[in-house]
């Protein structure tokens, strides 16, 4: 489904995405762990197309992209991001933010649309004429959410879609994307630093390190411990050290 | 003892009335760490700032008893409480992005919370502003003094925060959030750091955070709030075997690494949780 090869990102003097190649198929879910810095949310911003300024190969179904998109591509391929404080328009309510994507694609029955796309997030029709300030952050990302699924896409870039949650909202959220995944034959990419978030939603992840693709490695092989490159090592000893809670000894 | 909290409520006026933001929570704090542990909205950032009556004018505030070494919080004039805010309890925020002023060097604000708290002439400060980016591990101080909070990173300007807040010396450390804003390596950088700083200076400290886990690893103490209340007060190292159902919920509502999970899950939430 989305193929990279060699993606390189350079903002003036600096090198952020070093050959970044790696390829995920349709339906899978894709993770991309690192530091901040590393250069994991470049690569997704330079798939999206947020980013013009890169070399490199990078296609997304077979469709080779230049540095400008098509509308189609943006219609298939939905970013949602990390704040949902920051990403929704505050002077726009849920009902407004969820229907420009389908006035610009001309799509129609919006109204039904609407409806059903509330419904797939688990939220209430009450919602529905309310502004950002007055949902809660929980609520707020899974506008986001819905807002992304509109347009009918086939991939879904998530870059650190949870962080800025609280614990007991990011296991629902998690479990949405889960359902709407399988639901919707969806192929995501997730970037986070959080390891533990992205091998529970991930079945093969990239390691990240000063803008190099250092390790690929499955879900199953992190949490066991098989990893190659000590910066995965350590990036794991120490999610797993501040995960379990302190105990007596 | 240096806090002591008992029957704090803290209430909001709205169109429909009265909201409880805090109900009666009482707290005790000596030189220790404890952690305060609940989601947005539980109340726990409003106890903790009540400490030094930082809230929101519109806050109606009652209690009990509400003092910081003795000195009663509830009744103190501004004077007083500026001998304490800052001078004796110290205040980390979460995001060094918001909370340095962008067009002073990191030195020059550390330079001013030190003459403002201790005096002494403006070389005195700077020098102290060095030593005291060299106490939070930066290892170059003399260059991190003179540059702006936008060529920081994230965990650099955390740590010139911190210096700041350590400048008068303080007796307690209340950190808000202190790395929400950072990545998790960064994160038990700083946590460490203010760990190190808080045992070697033998000061308090008030570490507030959502994550259960993350806090038990550095506090002796940990109090659950809910909904404005404290739900569960319990020994870091017991944390395992905590008993109150939202308690139990935070830890397993965690994706992990050590083991494979189908679905997470989710907090069921009991109304009879907001009695008692």
């Amino acid at each position: 489904m989305i193929e990279i090869d060699g993606l390189c990102v350079r903002f003036g003097g600096l090198e952020a995405v070093k050959s970044v190649s790696f390829s995920v198929v349709r339906g899978e879910s894709f993770g991309l762990v690192g530091e901040s810095g590393s250069g994991k949310s470049t690569v997704l911003r330079a798939l999206s197309g947020l980013n013009l300024n890169w070399t490199g190969r990078m296609s997304v179904d077979g469709q080779v992209l230049a540095p400008r998109r098509s509308k189609d591509f943006h219609r298939r391929v939905q970013m949602v991001f990390q704040d949902p404080y920051g990403s929704l328009h505050p002077r726009q309510t849920v009902d407004r933010l969820l229907s420009e994507p389908l006035q610009v694609h001309g799509m129609d029955n919006i109204e039904r649309r609407i409806m059903r796309g509330l419904n797939e997030v688990a939220l209430p029709a009450t919602v529905r004429f309310r502004y950002p300030h007055q949902l809660s952050g929980g609520q707020r990302q899974r506008v986001a959410i819905a807002r992304a699924l509109m347009a009918e896409p086939q991939v879904l870039l998530l870059d650190e879609p949870t962080s800025a949650l609280d614990v007991s909202v990011q296991a629902e959220v998690l479990n949405l994307l889960m359902d709407l995944q399988q639901a919707h034959g969806l192929t995501y990419i997730l970037v986070s630093h959080n390891l533990a978030v992205v091998a529970h939603l991930c079945d093969r992840i990239g390691v990240m390190q000063a803008g190099e693709l250092v390790e690929l490695l499955s879900a199953d092989d992190l949490r066991g411990g098989r990893t190659h490159h000590p910066h995965t090592a350590s990036l794991r000893e120490l999610s797993i050290e501040l995960e379990e809670p302190e105990t007596s000894l | 003892m240096l806090v002591e909290i008992r029957n704090l409520r803290i209430q909001f006026p709205t169109a429909t009335g009265l909201s409880e933001a805090v109900r009666n929570v009482s707290l005790t704090l000596g030189q220790e760490k404890l952690g305060i542990v609940g989601e947005s909205g539980s109340g726990k950032s409003l106890t903790a700032r009540s400490i030094l009556r930082l809230l929101p004018p519109n806050a109606i505030v009652t209690a009990d008893k509400l003092t910081f070494d003795n000195i009663d919080v509830m009744r103190a004039d501004e004077i007083a409480l500026r001998r304490v805010r800052g001078a004796r309890a110290g205040l980390i925020l979460q995001d060094p992005k918001f909370s340095l002023n962008p067009v002073m060097t990191a030195g020059a604000q550390i330079a001013e919370a030190w003459r403002a708290h201790r005096g002494g002439g403006r070389k005195l400060a700077e020098q102290a502003a060095i030593d005291l980016l060299a106490q939070v591990q930066i290892r170059d101080p003399k260059h991190v003094a003179r540059a702006y909070p936008h060529e920081l990173s994230g965990g650099m300007g955390q740590r010139v925060m911190i210096a700041m807040m350590l400048a008068p010396d303080p007796e307690l450390l209340i950190a808000d959030e202190p790395t929400s804003a950072l990545d998790a390596t960064v994160q038990a950088e700083i946590l460490r750091l203010i760990e190190d700083l808080v045992s070697r200076r033998g000061m308090g400290l008030i570490l507030i955070s959502h994550d259960l886990p993350l806090v038990s690893h550095f506090c002796d103490r940990v109090a659950v709030m809910y909904a404005g209340r404290v739900v569960e007060e319990l020994a870091a190292e017991e944390l395992l075997r905590a008993r109150h159902p939202y308690t139990r919920g935070l830890l397993e509502c965690l994706p992990t690494l050590s083991h494979r999970q189908k679905r997470l899950a989710v907090m069921q939430r009991d109304p009879s949780w907001l009695e008692s």
